[in-house]
């Protein structure tokens, strides 16, 4: 059993106390450990559970739900590549079996150096400017085969 | 009321029904899944579509959810409608694309809703091309398989776990067409009540476990009516046998009791009946001290002689044996002789309950009424662990105030969801005094931990709290008395007060306690209601019966004024201190026992006659609601075994004491004349010469099959089946079985289109989830409230020392069903447990063994720190792996 | 076409967030000042009503009827529930929407300040807003507007001395589609699984913790200070037809210069077209999902419709956000419906079964076709689906949502669909198109 750090369970307190009910900060008890460590592993979600006052099925349930919560290790970077619509239209898939091959990844899936993740993702609220994808928190737009590997160079 | 018409049938119908409810109670043949009388609707499965049509004017209408669909006055709705059928119709299509079809390996294959359900909406093409996505299982522990790729995504277990039983570790987990039905990792149900899944999913994601190691199909089962035997509720099972082996047991619907669910150790709990060490024909004790079989004859002029032989005899009882078991023995000791079997603190706390019982007969609680009641006492019971299934039903009761939040913002009862939603954690309150820490605990308010004498002080104060005139307490300190006028307030102001106490701690005081607050309440609430626990199965029916306990029969050879003891299903060293047992077996000539496991009396007897466990008997069992139930013999065993109550019998008549009754109903009618207060126990269940239609009940179903082949290796001719001499039913699939047959001797449930057992029954009840046709049976023999009582005397003895109070753990503290090999497994291990102070004062750490004498009764275990205990209190574990004969509480000298 | 700004009004060129003290200048909690000022707690409803504010969310239902519904205990104070809420939709996940990003990163103080008058409008006392996940700039800029209004005491307890408080907070999603649904959305915000529930009761009635709510969408709420500052009369002329004032209006996929402008509701869908710059690459326009991506295509033959609600709606689809994702004459719709497909399939929230297992069914049958292993039937079985995942039949508005533009598709470019059923096809066992199945 880990526990978790003093940061972690200050932002998850400070999370409960901003409901009626303190169990509403499952999610974002997820994402407070996920920030910290990357991905949410089975013992940091039973020490969450704990700090919440739920159980870890419960918390387990929250967390297979949804898609932005990482149950498996994740690479330093994680790119999420916008699948919808307006970026289909736009060369997504193109753009798309570029990163894979380039990568030699598919979805899911990380990268042998631990550097990327990619995933799919639904419209990242950029479509005037797709293809679009994000890696981390930054968005990168008007994505072309050539765009990719340039902005991938930047990352570690 | 309202009127509303379906398919052209005008009925005049509860409004605040749902119409799915309704239309399944108006006998139509309306598909569903997520939608259960327990759990009521959420619209999840989209399968009981109908039409709706706004007016007389509107002739497209519009398909609904049956389900969500409220009966208003002059709806009209159609089933039978092209495209409410088409809708129908392609859900299960739906909700097949991903099933894998493996109905011949399935469990649930026969008895499968999902199975049902296909056949009614008619989908019997597959046009779905694409693969079909696979789940991994998980280790649920020993009750209950998992096979998650059968699922269709229903979240009727979630809802039932969850919603209903409060467990917590069972999720939905994933989301679209990806969803799960699981734990975050393997590992057993931590719930009491997980059996329930087996029933409640509709097709074989979870199944039993216990059924599944020796499997066969629901057609092929002989069933019997049958009363649960592990605790005093009385909940009604459907166990389930082929060829002699108990396969599983099953829910039997009562109205008032368990409705449509049973407890872990109930459903779990009859392994017990299979085990190769049961006794399994007659034997005596020889010269070098080893038990020889004998066989029937030879064994009747054995015990000739040993009641030729014999300088008195006292017969020892049994809580756990029918009224007609004991009755038997009673005759052949006599009536002076008999002792009813129980420990001294168990007998006089359930005589106490007795009276409390008595005296309130018109305030009984029936399980069902529990879930009525809007707030609660508890004093003393740990219910999860002692009553499983009460826990269950309290559990319901805490929802009322959901309900009643409900009902202000106008969302009807059965809008499972809206109800939860808008409940959110406003619960009805629930109060309770026990010496530990309880699994109820999560929905007690301040819940106190107090040794037994407090908690029946407590109970006496809220007595006079609430009625002046009641006796009090002395010297309550402030708190206490806050607390106490804290919980009459709110008792008072209920609209339906539950009280409930129990025997488990052995004292007297707590019952007297009940009833006083009992009365104190029903002088301003008519509603009031009393809830009494005792131990086991019929110790309701020992306290009616005889109030001397075991201590006599003991004493009787201590002081020689007997030398032989005659044991009926009991084991002594669960009763009374090992040592004194030792003593006073080595000393009677013969102890002769009759009991269908190997317990350690039946170990040490000179004489063991096998007598039938509920598998192989029939009897009446008086539960804790006075209601005295009949079960029914499940199969004829292959092996020189009888009842308990003809073993007796016969040994009467070898003793010259030849009884008059032959048979059950005479015996039944023997009883009552001499024993008044078991007046109307003929009435529990049709005598043997019953018939409907000229037919008796049939005890397996119309399909059941290879009858003629069975027993091809002994005899290629079918055999003629067996002929039952105590009761009405027939050991095989012929008989009328029918909406008109007594409901006490519907030993299975199945109706035409229906075949899992709780969608089946509806068709035998009044209204769906309601009561069975004809009445739920049993007949509640205190029916008629005593003398007005006065109130008890509030006293109570208190211990000033250190003292050793019982701890039950719903697996191992009941010790037939901690013979089942399914329970012994999730047994835990047994252990003293005591608060940190006391820990300190005691000089010892969590894990040390720690010895100690109860009783005169000395165990080691190791010791664990539970902070909820009272100071100097040490906690024990109640008859898990051989701690039996320990009667609490006690003062102990640690 | 010349825009009509007034949500955008402040907004710059760059996006860089206007913080208070530049939003006040240009004239920013002006409204919340006259709001607490001149008007009671149940006087600015009716006056939101009177303007015919419609919902920005995709429903279009009236704002002000909606904040009708709320209990009020301004009579009965004793019977007030814990707590009252207002929960602000910033869950854009619609496909081809990306209008609330841009006012709450350009302009995140209109939305605290429509959002303070909302609650005082509505009785609440507390307000969420529920951002999706991945908009962490949103947050940031969010996060410290709401710390600059706490600042100058437009948050908290007893706003400019009115005696009115509110708390404000912000919630970030962890994704999925369905939290926009707004009772899926709650069910989140009380930290479960995002799954709808069922109307009635509807929020007013048992919201948030199963107290009384108003949830309403991002760009909603920007109206109403522009509403409480300026009359209803003067919004209810800003619009060109029977609905009231100015929309966000956006396009993206083939359009030469896809973005956001803001239009008086009813301008012409033919006019949006062309200050998008048109169809890119001078190809024809061969469709087009008007307002995200669960509203049915419009024709080339659709161009004179009136952008508004009833507009739209005339002509068999819906306003929805009204960021249109256009697409020209060289596109294959099968691929279009499959993408769209895909989404719905892969966003239901897998409680009710129509949505759960019927969706991946039609998204499977559209990959077919689209690969050449179509079947015959499979069009007749994509009209099945669209009837029976309409409204009504399944538990929440997500797959009827997703069946908008497959119905459409299923009629506009039929035959083209058809089409690509191999002629062969039924000579094939069904064995033989099992095995093919690409899936
Ligand atoms: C599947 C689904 C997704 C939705 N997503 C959003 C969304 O992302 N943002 C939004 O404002 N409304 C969304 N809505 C609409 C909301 O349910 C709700 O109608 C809206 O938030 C109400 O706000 P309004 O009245 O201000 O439009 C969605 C509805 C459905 C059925
Ligand atoms: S496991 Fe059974 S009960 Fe649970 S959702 Fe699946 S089919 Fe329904
Ligand atoms: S469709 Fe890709 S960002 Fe919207």
């Amino acid at each position: 059993m880990i526990e978790l750090s003093e940061a972690e369970i200050e932002a998850i307190h400070h999370e409960m106390s901003l409901y009626e009910d303190p169990g509403a900060a499952t999610i974002e008890a997820l994402k407070v450990v996920q920030e910290h460590r990357g991905w949410v592993s089975d013992e940091a979600m039973a020490a969450a559970a704990k700090v919440v006052g739920v159980t870890p099925t419960q918390m387990e349930a929250v967390a297979t739900f949804y898609n932005l919560i990482f149950r498996q290790p994740v690479g330093r970077h994680v790119i999420m590549l916008c699948d919808s619509i307006s970026c289909y239209l736009t060369g997504y898939e193109e753009v798309r079996d570029h990163l894979k091959s380039s990568l030699g990844i598919d979805f899911g899936q990380t990268t042998e150096d631990g550097r990327f993740t990619l995933l799919p993702i639904c419209c990242l609220g950029d479509c005037d400017k797709g293809p679009s994808m994000r890696v981390g928190e930054t968005y990168h737009s008007h994505l072309t085969p050539e765009r990719v590997d340039e902005i991938l160079a930047e990352y570690e | 009321m309202a009127t509303i018409t379906i398919d052209g049938k005008e009925f005049d119908v509860d409004d605040t029904e749902n119409l799915l409810a309704v239309a399944l109670s108006k006998g139509f043949d309306l598909p569903y899944f997520c939608w259960h009388p327990e759990l009521h609707s959420v619209g999840a499965c989209r399968q009981c579509a109908v039409k709706s049509y706004r007016n007389d004017e509107d002739d497209k209408g519009m398909l609904v959810m049956a389900c969500m669909t409220p009966c208003s006055d002059g709806g009209r709705f159609e089933i039978d409608d092209e495209e409410a059928a088409e809708m129908r119709r392609q859900v299960i299509e739906w909700l097949m694309t991903n099933h894998p079809h493996d109905c011949p390996v399935c469990e649930e294959g026969g008895e499968c809703h999902l199975q049902d359900m296909t056949l009614m909406a008619g989908h019997t093409q597959r046009r779905y091309r694409g693969p079909k996505r696979t789940h991994k299982n998980q280790d649920l522990g020993p009750f209950i398989n998992h096979e998650m790729n059968r699922c269709i995504a229903c979240y009727r277990c979630v809802r039932y776990y969850r919603d209903y039983a409060d467990g917590d570790d069972l999720r939905a987990l994933g989301s679209h067409n990806n969803v799960y039905f699981g734990r975050e990792s393997d590992g057993a149900f931590d719930n009491e009540f997980s059996g329930n899944l087996v029933e409640v999913c509709p097709t074989g994601v979870f199944t039993d476990k216990t059924l599944g190691a020796h499997y066969n199909r629901k057609w092929d089962m002989q069933n019997a009516p049958g009363i649960c035997n592990h605790c005093s509720l009385g909940c009604n099972t459907s166990p389930g046998s082929r060829q002699g082996v108990l396969k599983r047991i099953q829910n039997r619907y009562h109205g008032e009791i368990n409705h449509y669910f049973l407890c872990d150790r109930g459903r779990f709990g009859a392994g017990f009946v299979n085990r190769d060490d049961r006794p399994r024909q007659p034997l005596v004790r020889n010269a070098d001290g080893v038990l020889e079989p004998r066989e029937m004859d030879v064994m009747r002029d054995t015990m000739e002689e040993v009641f030729a032989q014999a300088n008195g005899v006292v017969g020892v009882g049994s809580p756990r044996a029918s009224l007609e078991d004991n009755f038997a023995l009673r005759h052949l000791v006599g009536a002076d002789n008999f002792t009813n079997g129980m420990a001294p603190a168990d007998s006089a706390a359930s005589v106490a309950a007795r009276d409390a019982i008595a005296a309130n007969a018109d305030r009984l609680a029936t399980l069902r009424e529990v879930e009525s009641c809007d707030a609660v006492l508890i004093l003393g019971e740990d219910v999860t662990q002692t009553a499983p299934r009460l826990a269950l039903s309290l559990r319901q009761s805490r929802r009322n105030k959901h309900l009643e939040h409900a009902a202000a913002n106008k969302i009807p009862k059965w809008h499972a969801r809206a109800v939860r939603d808008i409940g959110q954690y406003n619960n009805s309150p629930i109060f309770s005094a026990t010496t530990s820490a309880t699994r109820l605990d999560d929905i007690v308010m301040t819940p106190q931990r107090l040794r037994p004498a407090a908690i029946a002080e407590l109970g006496f104060a809220v007595a006079h709290a609430l009625d002046n005139t009641a006796p009090k307490v002395e010297q309550l300190d402030a708190d206490t008395q806050a607390l106490v006028d804290a919980i009459a307030e709110t008792l008072k102001g209920a609209k339906k007060p539950l009280i409930v106490a129990g025997t488990s701690l052995g004292d007297p005081a707590i019952l007297k306690a009940a009833a006083n607050a009992t009365k104190a309440l029903a002088a301003a609430n008519e509603a009031t209601r009393l809830f009494v626990t005792l131990a086991e199965a019929n110790s309701l029916g020992m306290a009616m019966m005889e109030e001397r306990d075991i201590d006599h029969a003991l004493t009787a050879v201590e002081d020689g004024s007997a030398d032989t003891l005659v044991v009926m299903q009991n084991c002594l060293y669960e009763r009374a201190p090992k040592a004194r047992v030792d003593a006073v077996i080595k000393k009677a000539k013969n102890v002769v026992v009759l009991d269908h496991s190997m317990t350690r009396t039946v170990g040490e007897a000179t004489h063991v006659l096998p007598s039938g466990s509920f598998a192989e008997s029939d009897g009446t069992l008086v539960n804790n609601e006075g209601r005295a139930q009949r079960f029914f013999q499940l199969f004829i065993p292959d092996a020189p075994m009888q009842e308990g109550w003809r073993w007796a019998a016969d040994l009467a008549e070898v003793a010259g004491n030849k009884p008059e009754w032959l048979g059950m109903d005479d015996l039944i009618k023997t009883i009552v004349a001499d024993c008044p207060q078991f007046a109307g126990i003929e009435d529990a269940a049709p005598s043997q010469s019953f018939r409907k239609f000229g037919m008796r009940f049939p005890r397996s179903p119309h399909r059941f099959s290879g009858r003629t082949a069975m027993y091809a290796n002994v005899d290629v001719r079918e055999r003629r089946p067996e002929v039952d001499p105590d009761s009405p039913l027939a050991y095989s699939m012929e008989g009328y079985y029918g909406e008109q047959q007594p409901p006490s001797t519907i030993a299975y449930a199945w109706s035409p289109g229906w075949d899992s057992n709780q969608a089946a029954i509806t068709r035998f009840q009044d209204e769906v989830g309601g009561h069975l046709k004809g009445g739920d049976p049993g007949i509640r023999l205190f029916a008629a409230p005593g003398a007005a009582a006065e109130f008890w005397a509030a006293e109570v003895t208190a211990v000033d020392g250190w003292q050793a109070v019982p701890v039950y753990h719903i697996f191992g503290s009941e010790s037939q069903s901690a013979r089942a090999p399914a329970i012994a497994e999730r047994m835990p291990k047994p252990e003293y447990r005591v608060n940190a102070e006391a820990a300190k004062a005691l000089g010892v750490t969590a894990g040390d063994s720690f010895e100690l004498a109860v009783n005169g009764e000395t165990h080691a275990f190791p010791l664990a720190i539970d902070p909820s205990l009272p100071d100097r209190t040490i906690g024990v574990p109640v008859g898990m792996h051989g701690v039996c004969g320990l009667r609490l509480p006690v003062e102990v000298k640690p | 076409m010349e825009e009509t700004k007034v949500l955008t009004q402040r907004i710059r060129p760059d996006r860089s967030p206007v913080w208070i003290d530049d939003y006040m200048d240009l004239g920013g909690y002006e409204a919340l000042k006259t709001a607490l000022a001149d008007y009671g707690p149940t006087e600015v409803g009716p006056l939101i009503k009177e303007a015919g504010l419609r919902g920005r969310g995709g429903a279009g239902f009236p704002t002000g009827v909606k904040w009708s519904f709320m209990p009020r205990f301004e009579d009965r104070p004793d019977e007030r529930p814990a707590h009252v809420y207002l929960v602000v939709n910033a869950d854009e996940m619609e496909p081809g929407t990306f209008k609330d990003r841009l006012i709450m990163e350009g302009d995140p103080h209109q939305l605290i300040e429509g959002m303070i008058i909302a609650s005082y409008a509505i009785g609440a006392d507390t307000a969420y807003v529920f951002l999706r996940g991945e908009y962490t700039e949103c947050r940031r800029r969010l996060q410290q507007a709401i710390d600059e209004a706490h600042e100058k005491g437009f948050l908290g307890e007893n706003i400019l001395d009115s005696g009115f408080s509110l708390n404000l907070h912000l919630h970030m999603s962890a994704g999925r589609y369905i939290c926009g649904e707004e009772s899926a959305l709650l069910s989140a915000l009380e930290g479960r699984r995002a799954v709808p529930r069922h109307k009635p009761p509807f929020p007013a009635a048992s919201g948030l913790f199963g107290q009384p709510t108003t949830v309403n969408n991002v760009e909603t709420i920007c109206n109403v200070p522009h509403i409480v500052k300026n009359g209803a009369e003067w919004y209810k002329s800003l619009g060109l037809n029977k609905d009231g004032g100015t929309k966000l209006f956006g396009a993206s996929g083939h359009v030469a210069k896809p973005g956001l402008a803001e239009f008086p509701l009813g301008v012409k869908l033919g006019d949006v077209l062309e200050h998008f710059g048109g169809i890119r690459n001078g190809r024809k326009l061969k469709g087009l999902l008007p307002g995200g991506g669960s509203t049915p295509f419009l024709t080339p033959d659709h161009l004179d419709t009136p952008m508004d609600y009833d507009g739209v709606g005339a002509v068999g689809s819906r306003l929805g956000t009204a960021t249109m994702i256009v697409f020209d004459d060289q596109t294959p719709i099968v691929g279009v419906l499959k993408n769209l497909e895909h989404f719905y399939a892969q966003e239901s929230c897998g409680w009710c079964t129509p949505c759960r297992d019927g969706l991946p069914w039609v998204e499977k049958m559209l990959v077919n076709l689209e690969a050449g292993k179509g079947q015959p039937g499979d069009i007749e079985l994509l009209d099945l689906h669209v009837k029976l995942l309409g409204p009504g039949k399944t538990f929440c508005a997500h797959a009827p949502g997703a069946m908008g533009p497959l119905e459409a598709g299923l009629k506009y470019y039929r035959d083209e669909l058809s089409a690509l059923i191999p002629d062969d096809a039924s000579n094939l066992s069904r064995t033989q198109a099992a095995n093919a199945n690409p899936l």
